[in-house]
């Protein structure tokens, strides 16, 4: 009898077959049983669907004033009581975070578009065009963001159209910190300078290679810009800066009420609910869902 | 070491000169200039003309741009717009304020976060961890207006234990300042710590789980001292560029509440000049508050390479 | 002469912390005793569990698993169950660690001497202010330079030698009478390996303390330990005195495994072992190596066998142990390909010069000198066919030279010719897609050089899609045919890299190197990062594919013995510069240059008598300074003129040339060492 010879072809162990057959449905399972995450997701959903299809709900129109109904406390008529001018806050609460949302999203697809493209192509060029836009990086990131995005407020002006390309532009700079970050894990592994031996372009390199890899860190860090961008959007609309009147806003709404909290504080508590539970549930379903990929939330710029 | 320093400064010297050229660039790019935003629907004619020749903005950019970093580095920050006084003498009394503010935060908030900290990592997944975490996550994700607001309405409205609003002017006496400070500060350090103390935390479990501690646990060393030999040292000193790093954060969020407070400082200023549309002012106030958060780097920058010997060598 | 038990181990079971299920425990039911003085090798390959086993001998578990049953008695002391008060007084004092990477072990904050004398104060009566010269002794008894500075230096300025000594001087403070080693010789060059284990071996003789060595490498536990115990998946499968179980292994896992070892006196590439160690969630009811056992039986599956005495001294824990004088090994097909005679070179490098740094534009500006060269003055030649083997310690610069070739380095002068016209300096981003692949390059670390995202599918058709301009269809065809040649099964295509092991990524690299069908095939130390029983299925897998495709390979490695199994010819490099060229037969029978003799002076096999002289054929470190020669600062047998004047090649004649001041143009050395 000889030792089995290594000239057999190896054939893989039968539990293992279908152990990688569609990894994403499974992680998505795991992230359900997480009971933090879970209900996180739910309260997103929640907001989700009030954005979408709030106005076919809500009670009144969300710029009608009834001047005999002022600052109204809760009732069976206005359940949310009334605001200042005599709005109602129900509604407004309903649909104050349509156009907040509109924005953020618009603007994180941009800031997730040109910000991890140009950080994992950092990542793998390296040498001086690296260094010289991260030491610009740097300097941008110098400057608190509301000033940064003050100044160009100051100068341009606000509304949405102005606001988007803002956003997109300052958020897009930490997003080219994370990108750039989870790409240098894997630009000095073997199988990148192995696709660069081959003589593989540049741009095949970042698309086939770098990015199928960071992927997952990117996915919840696009969910994590979207949610700071909501917090950003609302910090300008409660200086004046962020979403125009009459328009509803929560920011707006916080703001407005800021005279009047000692005598109406149903004018500041709904709203208040409201964006706090957006961002908290944000926060704890990635959360969830970064602990489950196995993904790493702390990072510098991550906070704004 | 000195070479090191010498090169950190070249390039917060560096980092300074950039953002003053974006500041000053990014009106530039803008169409119209200082005039036209500030007069609005009334920019035409004899009033623009004075306004233009009070500005002097009829000299070409780089002039102006050379002329304004120079007077910048001299103490002179140019003309308000919208008051018609110098800007150094409107914002003075109001940089002291905030330094105030700013400085009651980082003096109880960082002690605070780094304590809290350290007893979260060391207590990983105990419930004194969940209840640390959780709660910095919730400070963290609630903007300073929304936090300042249920403060006001927490602590002024139904407890009556400090008016929500400041209404001293701005060029009282510190010890009143310091008195009307106190929600305003508290609302600072609370975002403040949040951010060190996960930071810390996740610093701390970092090197809990290295091996150079299991090794220290391997040579017999008793817990006490394994925690504060080897492993605060080690989870503190790179939390000291971090704590840097929440500075800017701090002289953000200092915008916000002061505009929520009412506090006398260049956050609550620099709104109103946003508002005004008097952008000379915007400038001059967003190019100290980042020369102040330069300065706060590059001093904890060389304070890390003082405490950290891995940190001195030179490397090219 | 019986001498006292100091430790024992009583049935130990260890098993992962996932209780969804029923796993199998990472140690189990584990028994072996030490006597004082006495040293004890635990081998085993990764996987088995011994690095689990090791810290439970301190008492730790580490989070995520759980102790579940069993005894760890240390003098008397259960060492799993007393409180850490009690554990931390015998921790560092009566029984030391010597980590594995000393270098990771080390607190970064805190001076060297610190740490070595926080074990003197926790574990001896020395006074404080005795503590310095204690601790500069210690430094000097593991040989490190300079002993009295050293203990004011931290741990990121030494070097990974100098911190495994260090480890050791640490581990020595507090006087134990058990030493524990983790893999004491890993990531160390050979001849650094050699001086570590003579100065443990002087150590223990000195002290009498007892060891335990865990090592999956045999020649090192041969060196060191006189008793032997061999682990597979958690279970002690044989042992005995050492001499008896590397001479005559009775379990089928220790013959295999000592039938894969490469050795230099065996000019044949060793048999490996099929299949791979079973994972922790795959239990199985009898012998866990019965999957992959020749000689398995139907009762092999029913039970587990417990250790039971063969002969005299030696304990098997198998029902059908083979007692036979270990069978001849199946020819391997290791008859070397007769070269094609006097054909011109396929790859010709001259007078090569390569620097650790790539060269900025700065430094051109500022005329500043040219970096250390990795590589220099080299000039070797392969031939169609031919296997050459590139044999080096770190910092010899065999990986430069494979990077340079295939142009992800910068050439700093010399030339790269291939096949006649091409010219090599040029940097991959201006080669022609032809040449590109032609010249194929190989990966050491199986895990890094498969994209984990990718399937095995889709990294084999990169290359097809990049170089050929294939259909679909074809290049799944193609696909198939490189596993088949690679021996893998074609339903592997649809795998991740994640689900195999790291042998099979190993071939999977392999195919997607050969996928390009290339006339040169560079191997990077491939076989570095694997098991001892995969090792020897990829290289003859190498070896085949080579003759099957006329491939040209240049194969380096750290390893003679792997080298010289394989290689036509072999190579030895020292910092950067050739020392000597020949048949491979002839390198390892006959070597011409000192290094050579060295490296071969150094080399460990288990059939060695533990306690051989282990004097190196090297010094330690450089002690002169040398403008000649670049070995003259570790050479023996150095001549004056070594340090002043570069030598001459010679030996063309004969097919095997050196550089060395020693040998004349005959090639007969002047001097013998």
């Amino acid at each position: 009898m000889t030792i089995r010879n290594a000239t057999d072809p190896q054939t893989l162990p039968g539990r293992q077959r279908g152990r990688s057959r569609k990894p994403g449905g499974r992680r998505l399972a795991r992230l359900l049983t997480n009971p933090s995450g879970l209900a996180g997701l739910a309260i997103v959903t929640l907001h989700l669907v009030l954005a979408c299809f709030g106005p076919l709900i809500v009670p009144y129109d969300f710029a009608f004033q009834d001047p005999s109904a002022v600052l109204q406390p809760p009732s069976l008529a206005h359940w949310f009581g009334t605001d200042l001018l005599g709005r109602d806050v129900l509604t407004r609460t309903i649909l104050g975070g349509r156009e907040a949302m509109l924005i953020c999203t618009i603007a994180t697809a941009i800031a997730m578009l040109w910000g991890g493209i140009l950080g994992i192509s950092l990542a793998l060029i390296g040498g001086w065009i690296d260094n010289i836009v991260m030491r610009i990086a740097d300097a941008l990131m110098a400057m608190p963001w509301i000033l940064f995005v003050m100044v160009f407020v100051a100068a341009l002006g606000t509304g949405t159209t102005a606001l988007v390309p803002i956003l997109g532009v300052s958020y897009g700079l930490s997003v080219v910190y994370l990108a750039r970050s989870a790409a240098l894990e894997f630009v000095t592994k073997d199988f990148v300078l192995a696709a660069q031996a081959r003589g593989q372009r540049r741009h095949t390199i970042v698309f086939k290679e770098l990015l199928p890899n960071v992927r997952d860190s990117l996915a919840v860090q696009t969910a994590m810009q979207w949610s700071w961008m909501i917090l950003g959007v609302s910090s300008l609309s409660y200086l004046g800066f962020g979403v125009p009147p009459p328009a509803p806003d929560w920011g707006l709404m916080i703001a407005d009420a800021r005279g009047i909290m000692s005598a109406a504080p149903w004018t500041a508590v709904f709203p208040i609910i409201a964006l706090s539970s957006l961002v908290i549930g944000t926060n704890l379903a990635f959360d969830a869902a970064a602990k489950t990929l196995g993904v790493d939330r702390n990072s510098r710029a991550a906070g704004r | 070491m000195f070479r090191l320093i010498v090169q950190r400064f070249c390039s917060a010297c560096f980092t300074l000169a950039f953002i003053a050229a974006v500041v000053f660039g990014a009106v530039e790019l803008m169409p119209g200039n200082a005039c036209t935003a500030y007069l609005g629907r009334d920019a035409v004619g004899a009033k623009l003309e004075s306004c233009e020749a009070r500005l002097g903005l009829k000299r070409p950019a780089l002039v102006r741009f050379g002329d304004w970093a120079l007077g910048a580095l001299k103490g002179d920050l140019g003309v308000s717009v919208q008051r018609g006084k110098p800007i150094t003498e409107l914002i003075g009394w109001r940089l002291r304020n905030t330094i105030v503010l700013s400085s009651i935060a980082i003096l109880f908030g960082v002690p605070l976060a780094i304590l809290l900290g350290v007893v979260a990592g060391l207590n990983k997944d105990r419930k004194l961890d969940f209840a640390l975490s959780g709660g910095a996550i919730f400070a963290m994700t609630l903007p300073e207006f929304v936090s300042s607001t249920i403060f006001i309405l927490v602590f002024s409205v139904s407890l009556g234990w400090a008016s929500g609003i400041v209404t001293i002017g701005y060029k009282a006496p510190i010890l009143d300042l310091i008195g009307s400070s106190i929600l305003p500060a508290t609302t600072l350090t609370l975002v403040l710590t949040a951010h060190i103390l996960r930071m810390v935390r996740a610093s701390v479990i970092e090197v809990l789980e290295s091996d150079y501690v299991l090794m220290a646990r391997l040579k017999g060393v008793p817990y006490r001292r394994i925690i504060l030999r080897h492993v605060l040292p080690n989870s503190l000193l790179p939390a000291i560029s971090v704590i840097g790093l929440t500075v800017a954060w701090l002289l953000g969020g200092v915008v916000t509440v002061e505009s929520v407070y009412n506090y006398p400082g260049l956050g609550r200023m620099v709104v109103d000049a946003v508002s005004d549309r008097d952008i000379p002012l915007v400038q001059a106030i967003t190019l100290l508050i980042c020369s102040i958060y330069i300065l706060v780097n590059l001093l904890t920058d060389i304070l890390a390479m003082l405490l950290n010997p891995r940190l001195r060598t030179y490397r090219a | 002469m019986s001498r006292p038990i100091l430790f024992r181990i009583e049935r130990l079971t260890i098993a992962g912390g996932d209780r969804r299920g029923v796993t199998a425990p990472i140690v189990d039911d584990l028994s072996l005793s030490v006597e004082s003085g006495a040293a004890l090798g635990i081998a085993g390959e990764s996987g088995c569990g011994k690095s689990t086993l090791l810290l439970a001998m301190m008492g730790v578990v580490k989070s995520g698993l759980r102790h579940q049953s069993g005894h760890c008695l240390f003098d008397g002391v259960d060492l799993l169950r007393c409180d850490e008060v009690e554990a931390g007084r015998l921790r560092g004092g009566r029984i030391a660690l010597i980590p594995q990477n000393a270098g990771l072990a080390l607190t970064p904050n805190i001076r060297i001497g610190d740490q070595i004398a926080e074990v003197l104060r926790l574990h001896t009566d020395l006074p404080q202010s005795a503590h310095r010269a204690r601790v500069e002794e210690l430094l000097r008894q593991v040989r490190l330079p300079m002993p009295g500075s050293l203990g004011r230096r931290f741990p990121h300025e030494l070097s990974g030698g100098q911190l495994q000594r260090v480890g050791i001087a640490m581990a020595l403070a507090g006087e134990p009478d058990l030493l524990l080693l983790d893999e004491p010789t890993t990531g160390l060059d050979v001849t650094t390996q050699l001086g570590i284990l003579g100065l443990l071996a002087d150590l223990r003789r000195d002290r009498g303390m007892a060891m335990i060595c865990v090592s999956h490498d045999l020649g090192v536990i041969a060196t060191l330990c006189d008793h032997v115990a061999i682990m597979y998946a958690g279970r002690l499968i044989e042992t005995g005195p050492t001499r008896t179980i590397l001479r005559n292994p009775a379990h089928p896992y220790s013959r295999a495994l000592l039938a894969a070892i490469p050795r230099i006196s065996t000019a044949r590439i060793p048999s490996s072992i099929a299949g791979r160690p079973p994972a922790p969630d795959q239990p199985l009811p009898g012998c866990r190596f019965a999957p992959r056992c020749a000689h398995v039986m139907a009762d092999c599956h029913a039970g587990i066998a417990e250790l039971a005495p063969q002969g005299h001294d030696q304990w098997v824990a198998c029902r059908h142990p083979q007692l036979d004088t270990r069978e001849t090994q199946p020819e391997a097909a290791n008859q070397q390909n007769p070269l094609a005679a006097e054909a011109p070179p396929l790859v010709d490098i001259s007078g090569l010069a390569v620097t650790y740094r790539r060269r900025h534009v700065l430094d051109r500006l500022l005329h500043r000198a040219p970096a250390r060269k990795a590589v220099e003055s080299l000039s070797l030649t392969l031939h169609r066919g031919e296997i050459l083997g590139l044999v080096g310690e770190s910092g010899s610069g065999k990986s430069t030279i494979l990077r340079a070739i295939s142009g992800l380095w910068p050439v700093l002068d010399g030339q790269i010719t291939f096949a006649g016209t091409v010219d090599l300096t040029m940097p991959v981003t201006q080669r022609e897609r032809q040449i590109l692949r032609r010249i194929q390059l190989i990966f050491q670390n199986p895990d890094a050089s498969l994209n984990p995202r990718q399937t095995i599918r889709d990294i084999l058709a990169q290359p097809l899609e990049l170089y050929f301009n294939l259909s679909r269809r074809e290049v799944t065809e193609r696909a198939q045919a490189l596993l088949m040649d690679v021996r893998l099964d074609a339903g592997y295509l649809d795998r991740l890299p994640g689900d195999l092991s790291g042998g099979e990524r190993q071939r999977v690299a392999i195919a997607r190197a050969f996928a390009a069908d290339p006339d040169v095939i560079l191997c990077d130390e491939i076989t570095s990062a694997l098991d001892v029983s995969v090792q020897a299925s990829i290289l003859q897998l190498i070896r085949d594919l080579a003759v099957k495709r006329n491939v040209a390979c240049l194969f380096v490695s750290h390893d003679l013995a792997v080298v010289q199994a394989l290689a036509h010819r072999i190579a030895v490099l020292y910092r950067g510069r050739l020392m000597e060229v020949g048949p491979a037969r002839s390198i390892c029978t006959a070597p011409r240059h000192p290094y050579t003799r060295a490296l071969l002076a150094a080399v460990l096999e288990p059939d060695m008598q533990p306690g051989r002289d282990m004097v190196g054929a090297m010094r330690d470190d450089d002690d002169i300074v040398s403008h000649g020669c670049v070995y003259a600062g570790r050479c023996l047998s150095r001549l004056e003129r070594c340090a002043s004047a570069m030598p001459q090649w010679s030996g063309f004649a004969e097919g095997h040339p050196a550089c060395c001041h020693l040998l004349a143009d005959t090639g007969i050395p002047l001097a013998m060492p």
